[in-house]
Parts: C-alpha cells; sequence; structure tokens
C-alpha cells in the first residue's frame, strides 16, 4: 500500500479539489480528510456514514462557582487568556490550553480539569471509496494527535481492504497537524499556485520535508494565471530536488462542478480534468517502480 | 477600532484584501500578519528598511544540583515534555507549552525558566501603514505565542487590521477573541458556504460582530447570499473574478494596483465596521 | 537483564506490537528468572502528545535492560539510548520468538530512531 499526502501551505489552491479528483483515478483507494478545520472533501465524494465515533483530546479547566471567592489567583497563574480577566472569573474555551495549573494552585480548590469534547469522526463509504472524515466542534482544533488517528484508522482500513492506495487530503499550515500527517508518508504532493505567496509557502513546505528527509513532488495549479511564475516555481522547486509531476491550466469548469458536487475529473472534455490525469499517471509511475 | 480579516476557507482573498483595506484606510493603520505558519501581507509590500525583534517563549530549566529526581515535574506536565528519569530529567522543548506549572511546583525550587526561541516578527513602515509581520520558525508547532506576541504591538489610538491564520481553532480564536468586529472573506462555492458557516460559528461563540466580504462574487451561486440573510449577517462588498486581479496578484500585486476605483468601496467597507462596532457597544 | 515487548497481548505467544508509545502493553521477561509481567500503557498511549516519552521512563523505571519493538522514534530513543537500554527494532512475530533471537544474538540492535516522531500515534 501506498501512502501520499497532498498538502498545500497556502488554502485555496485547489488541493481537496484534487485530492478528490486523484482518489476518483486511483483505483480501490481509501481517503483519509486530515484537513479536519476546512473538511470539504465530502462535499465532492458524498459519503455515507457507517460508524461514528466521538473523540477528545486533552482537557479544560471548568470552575466550581459554589467553592470559588474570586480570589483572580487562577487570572494571574494563566498565561494562555483561559481565565476572563475581571471578575467574574470564569474559564474562556477559547484560551484554555489545559496546562493544569488553575486547577493546581487554585488555593480553594474550586478548579478541575475535565475532557475535552471534540467532535466525532465517521467510516464511510464515498464515491471514490472508503472514507475516514470528522467533523469537529466549534473551536475544537485539529491536532497533531487527531491527524495521526485518521492515518492510522485509514491504514487499518486499505489493508483490511487490502487497497493499494491510501490518499490523505493534508491540513493546511506547517504546524503540529502537518508535520503528523506528512510523517511516515510515501510521499508528499505539494499543491501550489503561480504566486509569491503559493511560491513562499511552498519554500517553507519543502524546507519542512527536508527537516524530516522526506520525499515531495509540487503541481502547479491554475498556472496559466501567471507562466513567468511557473517557471520560476518549478525552477525553485527542482533546485531543491522536488520535481513538478503536473501542470492544471485554470479552468472554470472546477467551480461549475464543485456546484453539482463532484470532482472535475467526472467532466473529460475540461482541460483541468485531463491535466489532473496525465498528473495522476505521473504520480502513479513513480509511487509504482520500486 | 480592531477589525480582523479572517476566512474559514484558505485563498478567498483574505490577505489581499486586507492589505487593500490598510491601503484604503488614508489614515494610520496598524496592519498585524497574525497568520505567522504562512505570513503573507509583507510580499505586496516593496521591501524596505524593517525591524526584526526575535519572539521567545520560556521553557523550563532543571538545574541538575538541586533536582531530587522526584518526578513530581513529570507527572504534572499536561504536554509530557518532562521525562524523570532516575538519574535526570530531561526536558523536550517541543512539547512545552510554556504554562509555568512545572518551576511553581517543584518542590526543591530546582526549575528556573529560561527563554527559547519560537521565530520572529518583522516591522516595516509604508507611509502611514505600520506592518508588523509573525514568522514562527520552521519545525515550531505552536503559533498562539507568537500571535499574542504580534498583538501585543496594537496601539488603540490607531485603525488595527488583523490578518487572521486560517480554519477556526486556536490561532484563530486567539487573534479575532477581543477583535471589535470580525470580516469573513468567502467566495461563493459550496467550499467556500461550508467553511463559512463553521467560521460565522466560531466568531458567533465568542460574541464578536460578523460581516461578510464575497470575493470572486460571479464564480458560483446564490448559496452565501441565501445564508447571510438568513443568518441576518451584512455583506459588505463583492468582488467579480477578473483575470487582471489574478494576474496582479500572482505578481505580488495588490488589489488596489489592478482596480484602484475600487478605493471609495474599501473606505465604505472600512465605515459599515466602524458602524456595527458602535452598534456593538451599545 | 529485563527485556520489554511492545504488544497489544499479555503472553508470550502474542505479537510484537510495531508501535512503541502507542503501544497497548509492554510484555517484560527477565532473562535470569525467566519471570514474565505485563505492564499496561494505556494512561501513557492516550496521551495527546509525547506518548513515547512517557512509555520509555515507565520502561527505565522498570529498569528493564532491552527493548523490543516495532519502530522507536527519536525522543523515545533519546531517553532509552541515555539510560543504556538497548533497542531491538522487529518485526511481528512473537514475543517468545523474539526472545530467543535476542538471547542468540540474532536481532541487532539499533543506533538511531527507526522513524520519525508521531508515526504509531493513536
Amino acid at each position: 500500500m501506498k501512502e501520499l499526502i497532498v498538502i498545500s501551505g497556502k488554502g485555496g489552491t485547489g488541493k481537496t479539489s484534487l485530492t478528490a479528483c486523484l482518489a476518483t483515478l486511483a483505483e480501490q483507494c481509501v481517503i483519509a480528510d486530515c484537513d479536519v478545520d476546512a473538511a470539504n472533501l465530502h462535499l465532492l465524494l458524498s459519503p455515507r456514514v457507517h460508524h461514528r465515533t466521538p473523540f477528545v483530546s486533552g482537557e479544560m479547566a471548568v470552575i466550581d462557582e459554589t467553592r470559588c471567592n474570586q480570589c483572580g489567583h487562577c487570572q494571574q497563574l494563566c498565561r494562555f487568556e483561559g481565565i476572563s480577566p475581571t471578575p467574574p472569573y470564569t474559564i474562556l474555551p477559547s484560551g484554555c490550553e489545559g496546562c493544569r495549573v488553575c486547577a493546581h494552585f487554585c488555593p480553594q480548590q474550586a478548579i478541575s480539569m475535565v475532557p475535552r469534547q471534540c467532535g466525532e469522526w465517521y467510516r464511510s463509504v464515498s464515491s471514490a471509496g472508503p472514507m475516514i472524515h470528522a467533523r469537529i466542534n466549534v473551536g475544537a482544533e485539529n491536532s497533531g494527535k487527531l491527524v495521526s488517528l485518521f492515518r492510522q484508522q485509514a491504514r487499518q482500513l486499505a489493508e483490511e481492504q487490502q487497497s493499494p492506495w491510501l490518499l490523505v487530503d493534508g491540513p493546511p499550515g506547517l504546524g503540529c497537524p502537518v508535520i503528523a500527517s506528512v510523517t511516515g508518508a510515501d510521499a508528499v504532493l505539494i499543491v501550489t499556485e503561480p504566486t509569491l505567496a503559493g511560491q513562499h509557502d511552498m519554500v517553507r513546505i519543502i524546507d519542512l520535508l527536508e527537516h524530516f528527509s522526506m520525499t515531495g513532488y509540487i503541481c502547479i495549479n491554475r498556472w496559466d494565471i501567471n507562466p513567468e511564475m511557473t517557471r520560476t516555481i518549478r525552477q525553485i522547486a527542482e533546485q531543491r530536488g522536488v520535481s513538478c509531476v503536473g501542470l492544471i491550466p485554470f479552468d472554470r469548469q472546477v467551480v461549475s462542478a464543485q456546484l453539482k458536487a463532484r470532482p472535475v475529473i467526472d467532466q473529460p472534455d475540461s482541460i483541468a480534468a485531463m491535466a489532473i490525469k496525465d498528473l495522476w499517471d505521473n504520480v502513479h509511475a513513480i509511487l509504482s517502480t520500486p | 477600532m480592531k477589525l480582523a480579516i479572517a476566512s474559514g476557507k484558505g485563498g478567498t482573498g483574505k490577505t489581499t484584501l486586507t492589505v487593500a483595506l490598510a491601503q484604503a484606510a488614508q489614515a494610520p493603520v496598524q496592519l498585524l500578519d497574525c497568520d505567522v505558519e504562512e505570513p503573507n501581507s509583507h510580499l505586496f509590500f516593496t521591501k524596505g528598511d524593517s525591524k526584526r525583534d526575535v519572539v521567545t517563549v520560556a521553557v523550563p530549566h532543571i538545574d541538575p544540583q538541586r533536582c531530587t529526581h522526584c518526578g513530581l515535574c513529570g507527572d504534572f506536565c499536561a504536554y509530557n515534555a518532562l521525562a524523570c528519569l532516575p538519574t535526570e530529567t530531561i526536558l523536550f522543548e517541543g512539547l512545552c507549552h510554556s504554562c509555568g506549572g512545572c518551576m511553581r511546583l517543584c518542590p526543591h525550587q530546582a526549575i528556573s525558566e529560561r527563554q527559547q526561541r519560537i521565530g520572529y516578527i518583522d516591522q516595516w513602515r509604508h507611509g502611514q501603514i505600520d506592518l508588523f509581520s509573525g514568522v514562527l520558525d520552521v519545525g515550531q508547532a505552536m503559533s498562539p505565542p507568537l500571535i499574542r506576541a504580534v498583538k501585543r504591538h496594537q496601539q488603540a489610538d490607531k485603525l488595527i487590521l488583523l490578518d487572521c491564520p486560517p480554519g477556526t481553532s486556536c490561532p484563530l480564536t486567539t487573534t479575532i477573541h477581543d477583535a471589535d468586529v470580525v470580516i469573513l472573506v468567502t467566495e461563493p462555492t459550496p467550499f467556500g458556504l461550508h467553511d463559512l458557516q463553521i467560521a460565522v460559528e466560531t466568531v458567533r461563540q465568542l460574541n464578536r460582530p460578523v460581516a461578510v466580504i464575497i470575493n470572486r462574487s460571479d464564480l458560483g451561486d446564490q448559496s452565501i447570499h441565501d445564508y447571510c440573510r438568513s443568518k441576518k449577517i451584512p455583506i459588505l462588498l463583492q468582488i467579480p473574478f477578473e483575470k487582471r486581479i489574478a494576474v496582479a496578484y500572482s505578481r505580488g500585486d495588490g488589489l488596489l494596483d489592478a482596480l484602484p476605483g475600487l478605493q471609495p468601496q474599501l473606505a465604505l467597507v472600512l465605515n459599515q465596521a466602524r458602524k456595527l462596532y458602535r452598534e456593538n457597544l451599545t | 537483564m529485563k527485556i520489554a515487548f511492545s504488544t497489544n497481548g499479555t503472553n508470550r505467544e502474542d505479537l510484537v506490537d510495531s508501535r512503541f508509545g502507542r503501544a497497548e502493553r509492554f510484555v517484560i521477561i527477565d532473562s535470569i528468572s525467566d519471570e514474565l509481567q505485563v505492564v499496561d500503557n494505556i494512561q501513557n498511549r492516550q496521551s495527546s502528545q509525547g506518548a513515547g516519552i512517557q512509555s520509555a521512563t515507565t520502561l527505565i523505571n522498570q529498569g528493564v535492560g532491552a527493548v523490543v519493538t516495532g519502530q522507536c522514534g527519536p525522543k523515545a530513543f533519546t531517553l532509552l539510548e541515555r539510560s543504556g537500554i538497548r533497542v531491538y527494532p522487529c518485526p511481528a512475530i512473537t514475543i517468545a520468538e523474539a526472545f530467543r533471537q535476542v538471547q542468540q544474538n540474532k536481532l541487532s540492535a539499533t543506533t538511531s530512531a527507526t522513524v520519525e516522531g508521531h508515526w504509531g500515534e493513536v
């Protein structure tokens, strides 16, 4: 089984739309949506949920109002803007990082720690194959733990089904979730665009992959918006040993396909679909070579 | 006024708009780039003299002379950053959240704090715009301390524009929890709508007034309008897709470079945001 | 010498688990007395981060001299190495077989972490 992670650093480069196309092209693949903050893959692959499991991650402080005497000690100790700045002191869930300091040092022992409910994750069957995805609660965050959980579940599923491919829609940015999504994968596909921001973020991802000695490939979406910039980005990547496996042109059919809740690969006459087909053939060839 | 510009979905033009709003303000503005994992605001400005401040967080330093290997700090640490072995206590810096608990807890006063670098903040001045750009070091996992450091530069007498990190989790809530108004930039596609709904829920949970700007407004359908109407969210601006905007952006040119005529509309957006802010105060 | 095996089982016929920090249990066999001890790792594996560190600390405090597991990440490896504990990467064979191979020097100890961090989470 080969595990391919699709990431982009910068948002809006078309990562999810591309992942949905690759998942549709790959025969017998298992899909994991690790971009849980902006989980959109299900909008294109219409998964039917078979199992749902709640998940908790970390802890959060709660104040027992009957014991609290408003001394404000917790507020002084908290380094995370996790407690309201003025009395009556309350826990601000958006700030609390679950460090336990307030609970441990409260002179009234009025604070305790409770597990933090983060959402639900699903095992589903989608139009492109078995899929692991999630819905997280408002304000809850993606984490390395969650991403690792999904990858682990998806790998298990891929082994059970003897799927040759595991495709992961990776999280945005460069932080812990991304690190947890790329480590140990067979290859990382970076989706970028011919813009300064796209170039800037791609370089940061290549730095990250180098840091972890991982193999990366890039593809450039909407490359024809600025062919000169496309050339520059390609050169920068290739100088770093990261080869370009595809150039996808700007195509309004990507949006019209999305409005029909389908990946653009379903519209075989679209120029984006043709380019993505070539891209998949390249990735397939590279990863199938032992 | 502290105006945060965010978007649930990435790539909707949040940074482009933030920069354009700063340019359209024609008044002293602070532009704070809080998207510290991928800060891109500065790409729209010519490079000038910048001032760089390193940002550090406190991590424990263990005095081996005083440590008795009692293990209390390791048991306490919610992040498993301390390993208490029979003959030494080892810190894994990457896991430490700098809560200070171990230092307070140690019965032998064996733990003090030292500063550990997590990134830096660059500052530039471009006319009336003061730009602060937080940059997280590659390989660092935790952005909120750096975001808080960027926000410490806020000056209440100026218009403050916060270019927010993507998503709706910790980095975003750290950025917007004390903002006066939050503008969400979206696009009229199923992805845009889905992510907008989650972002609106997040902002409303923090009790912040919210408004919407629709970018590439002609590349999609009416669902964003329907949603905003049902939730009583004002739509402050709609920008149609134009190839010259996309091309200008790809070169690092701003929205106002491509469409200078947009300035009055952007100034109006700022006024509408101020109105929302005042309404929320009363 | 006490040798620890990461596993989701409880006895010698169970398989060595490829995960270290996120393994369910450790079976520890004393090579001198041949006594078998089972150490639960549930609390460590449920940590949101640093599971490998916690598991390594547990085993160090148990006084083991060697660890047999599938893959060992950099943080756990650092701790085990500093405590003079050898780490033997091993495929999913029975604990009994792995124990025999360690004794007959058929498994070789690794001198570095075998995978990057976060490898076996959850």
